[in-house]
């Protein structure tokens, strides 16, 4: 199991409503993944251009990998002032950039965004 | 040369009429083969003469020796067998599946001559020219007492063997499952046919082309999604072939749902070359397939086929007449477009199955996957692709369109777009003549993955073809080695186009699209018609 954290800069989220809305999205199983979107809260000291990920992972040594997908995923969407809480099974980085995306097309339909 | 007579008589002894007695198979081998025989064992990667394929493998090496193999396939440790023992001299063949390692140590070893690897097509071509049987094992699934045969639904190559082997002094042996009175009609006429036996078991079918939907995932879906509306939306391809795999079988089961919910009933996918695939039945219930033409059979899809004379082609008795080599000539020359699979794509769009140790072969893909140059008669989507590759100036011409669905990584995080096919290693390591490649980089219109669509169609020198190519290979190597404004350029000009461009979500990439989720889903889906092979049915 490796542990790995990032952080991203990213375009400051749209946050239309001023609640906390965590959106849990995919199941973990075979070649799969979880993942949870919130806001970064409210006392911490980054900034809204900043996206924080954290990821644990059943395969070992693909940092390189995850940082080229999770950069790309920060440069495409606007995930300033979000936190991805990743819980990997061995996905794909195709499978990985779907769910991050669909991760934060949910968050922002929870938010009532788009 | 020994003629047809000649040998036949050396089994009159226990010949009757055309029928022999089983126990006296090898026997039969042993002395209807002569040394240096070219000699045909059939089998395809669904329908197996595996009985006789034993018997061969038992005959005398002392008698039965220097064959010439010219066969589809190698895919039953027999046709290994008979090389081990010292029996083969020399080899031409299609496809080698299962046995492909093997096959390149015996290679390696320099066991025996490797003549060409080929296409089903072309190997059935040269049995016409320069690689006639002399002997032809056949599997059959019944025979009647005078030796007519009933091959039945899965009458894949025998057509093609029996015909060239029969009309050239050949003999042609043929295995059945069972000898009857009657035929449910006449695949084969007797007179093509010179000794007929009944196998101990019946012959193995092996169901390559069931997909279990419940195993597609949700990539595969938003893969299928940019396929039917940037491709077969986009040039309104009606006659197409799919080729085998989770990819191919994600479209065809989005078809009479997500495709349907686009208006594209009737207007895309109405024309197939294609196996029965059990995943195409709710796009049949649903009406959107007129006509679909078979390659072979695929196990448990009998009494749906029968079900559908309007679809399928059948005969008198209900059951599908597939003759390979026709359906390949439909798919190279009668289709608009071939979308399949692969295992790696270099910068130029080449794509291969091979890896270092083993040689898989061919079988059809290659002429469904390549421009029929031969081509005359225009389609829209034909003209349209033609119009787009052309150059400015150029004779107006169509083309087919060729496209290939991959994941930019497969399972263990192996990256399918690679700077250099491991085919050169194989070619090198073989001593084949070239590299195997399965769909040449210049037939290659069309490269999905779950980043988007490239259209190579439209790219007009290599530069622009390879950063399309980088442009859509996600996070390999290859990927993360593109020009980025380049990439971008190629998306301003529609040449690349991301799910978005498209005007697909990717929420909305997800397995409720599938026309049935399961195997049950399909048994249902069928009115309890298809009967799945047991390894398939999980309830």
């Amino acid at each position: 199991m490796e542990h790995l954290n990032f952080q991203l800069h990213s375009t400051p989220a749209l946050q239309v409503k001023k609640l906390s809305a965590d959106v849990l999205c995919g199941i973990v199983s075979s070649g799969n993944l979880e993942i949870l979107v919130e806001p970064v809260s409210s006392d911490s000291t980054v900034s809204a251009e900043t996206c924080l990920i954290t990821i644990d992972t059943a395969a070992e040594g693909f940092s390189e990998t995850w940082q080229a997908v999770l950069t790309q995923f920060a440069e495409r969407h606007a995930v300033g002032g979000l936190s991805f809480t990743l819980n990997d099974v061995g996905a794909t980085p195709a499978v990985v950039a779907l769910r991050m995306a669909q991760a934060y097309e949910e968050w922002c339909a929870a938010m009532g965004a788009n | 040369m020994i003629s047809r007579s000649e040998r036949l008589a050396k089994i009159a002894y226990f010949r009757d009429g055309r029928h022999i007695p089983s126990n006296r198979m090898v026997e039969a081998l042993n002395a209807l083969i002569q040394p240096g025989d070219r000699v045909c064992v059939e089998g395809n990667n669904q329908k197996q003469a595996d009985w006789l394929a034993e018997c061969l493998a038992k005959t005398d090496p002392e008698v039965v020796r220097n064959l010439h193999l010219v066969q589809s396939v190698l895919a039953l440790p027999e046709h290994l067998d008979i090389i081990e023992r010292g029996q083969v001299d020399r080899l031409d063949f299609s496809f080698s599946g299962p046995q492909a390692g093997r096959l390149a140590r015996l290679l390696e070893k320099g066991t025996i001559q490797l003549g060409a690897i080929h296409t089903y097509l072309e190997l059935f071509a040269r049995y016409f020219v320069d690689l006639t049987p002399q002997i032809a094992l056949v599997a059959a699934q019944m025979a009647d007492r005078e030796g007519n045969l009933y091959t039945g639904p899965n009458t894949e190559d025998t057509p093609a063997i029996v015909e060239a082997t029969a009309f050239k002094q050949g003999i042609v042996i043929a295995q059945v499952n069972e000898i009857v009175d009657v035929l449910p009609r006449v695949d084969i006429p007797a007179s093509w046919v010179h000794c007929v036996a009944q196998a101990p078991r019946p012959h193995h079918v092996e169901p390559l082309f069931t997909r279990d939907p419940a195993l597609i995932t949700e990539v595969q879906v938003l893969m299928a999604m940019i396929a039917i509306k940037g491709l077969y939306a986009e040039y309104g391809i009606t006659r197409l072939n799919h080729g085998i795999g989770f990819d191919t079988a994600a479209i065809e089961l989005l078809l009479p749902t997500y495709a349907a919910s686009l208006g594209l009933k009737g207007k895309i996918c109405t024309h197939w070359a294609l196996n029965p695939h059990p995943t195409l039945i709710p796009a049949i219930e649903a009406g959107f397939v007129e006509s679909v033409h078979c390659f072979g059979s695929e196990v448990g899809m009998e009494d749906y086929v029968a079900a559908h004379p309007d679809i399928f082609f059948l005969g008198e008795d209900g059951s599908l007449r597939s003759n390979r080599a026709f359906c390949q000539a439909a798919g190279h020359y009668a289709c608009d477009l071939f979308i399949g699979s692969t295992l790696q794509i270099d910068l130029q769009g080449n794509s291969s199955t091979a890896t270092k140790g083993r040689i898989t072969g061919f079988g059809g893909a290659p002429n469904m996957g390549a421009d029929a140059r031969g081509r005359r008669h225009a389609s829209p989507a034909w003209l349209r692709a033609g119009a787009e590759s052309r150059a400015e100036g150029g004779m107006p011409r169509g083309r087919k369109l060729i496209a290939q669905t991959v994941e930019t990584f497969k399972e263990q995080m192996q990256p399918t777009f690679v700077e250099r096919l491991d085919a050169w290693d194989l070619a090198e390591s073989a001593g084949l003549d070239l590299p195997p490649v399965m769909i040449y980089g210049d037939d290659l219109t069309h490269l999905i993955t779950e980043d988007g669509i490239a259209h190579l169609s439209r790219c007009h020198n290599a530069a622009d073809r390879e950063q399309a190519i980088r442009g859509v290979a996600g996070f390999t190597p290859v990927g993360l080695n593109r020009d980025k404004r380049a990439v971008e350029n190629l998306r301003d000009r529609g040449i690349i186009q991301r799910p978005e461009d498209l005007g697909i979500s990717l929420r909305d990439a997800n397995r409720d699209w599938l026309a049935a989720r399961s195997i049950k889903d399909l048994v249902k889906a069928s009115g309890g018609l298809y009967q799945p092979p047991s390894q398939f049915r999980n309830w």
